[in-house]
């Protein structure tokens, strides 16, 4: 019995490799089971598992207090203003593990987003928004009195 | 009792969403400060707001998002449409809420 479900553990893992390999999942598909980018420790390899490379750009405008009293509640708005933007992501470069949020934009869907977010402490909040195969950033920092993540 | 307070209004052919969530939304880097552990990580994966039977926004969310999340956007839309918002979280528990656009 034991070695049968050894050898349905190995198919079924081996299965999904070759599922990847074969290009029938997207590294999202498989970021999204264990995490992926939301995992990764530092902006770095947060962009690296994202696979972006964002250049700067002044259309991408990030609605967020200068000082936030309470690190637990920063309320953040993204509006992006590069044509065919179809995901906005939120990430702070101070936090344990940058990212936030991603959101994937439906055609039709306007690409501003709003949402409330937690910071360990002053650092910078970051946007970026992915239009096509480029993608485009901004940041703000905000100051915080308080941390967010000491609950 | 949806844990989900939703409210969609158009204007100018768009519709604005707003929602508002309960969710306690732990890191899982968060000590319990009488018993000195972690507090296990609980927090909302992934939001589908569908306007009919079509996807307006999909949200991949991590633990950074703050405790009872909020979202606002908005989706060329009508007044009647019905929007409905779901979601899914990293212990696989689900809630869903309905609203029609005013």
């Amino acid at each position: 019995m034991k070695r049968r479900t050894f050898l349905q553990g190995t198919l079924a893992a081996s299965a999904a490799g070759l599922a990847v390999s074969a290009g029938l999942l997207t590294p999202g598909m498989v970021m999204a089971e264990g995490g992926g980018a939301f995992d990764a420790k530092s902006m770095e390899d947060a962009l690296k598992v994202m696979a972006l490379t964002p250049e700067d750009s002044g259309d991408v405008k990030i609605k967020a207090p200068e000082i936030a009293e309470n690190g637990a509640v920063v309320p953040v708005t993204v509006t992006s203003g590069v044509a065919g933007t179809t995901e906005i992501s939120i990430l702070v470069d101070g936090n344990p593990t940058p990212l936030a949020a991603t959101f994937i934009l439906a055609e039709g869907t306007s690409p501003e987003v709003s949402t409330r977010i937690k910071m360990g402490k002053t650092a910078n909040v970051v946007a970026i928004a992915k239009a096509g195969d480029k993608s485009y950033t901004a940041k703000q920092e905000v100051k915080v009195t308080i941390g967010g993540c000491g609950g | 009792m949806s844990s989900i307070k939703l409210k969609a209004s158009a204007k100018d052919g768009a519709v604005e969403v707003k929602a508002l969530m309960t969710h306690p939304m732990e890191t899982g880097q968060r000590k319990d400060k009488k018993t000195g552990e972690l507090v296990p990580a609980h927090f909302i994966k992934e939001i589908i707001v569908t306007a009919g039977d079509k996807t307006v926004l999909t949200a991949n969310w991590g633990g950074s998002v703050s405790k009872n999340p909020y979202l606002a956007f908005s989706y060329a839309g009508k007044a009647g449409d019905k929007v409905k918002l779901s979601w899914t979280d990293n212990k696989g528990e689900k809630d869903s809420a309905e609203a029609d656009v005013a």
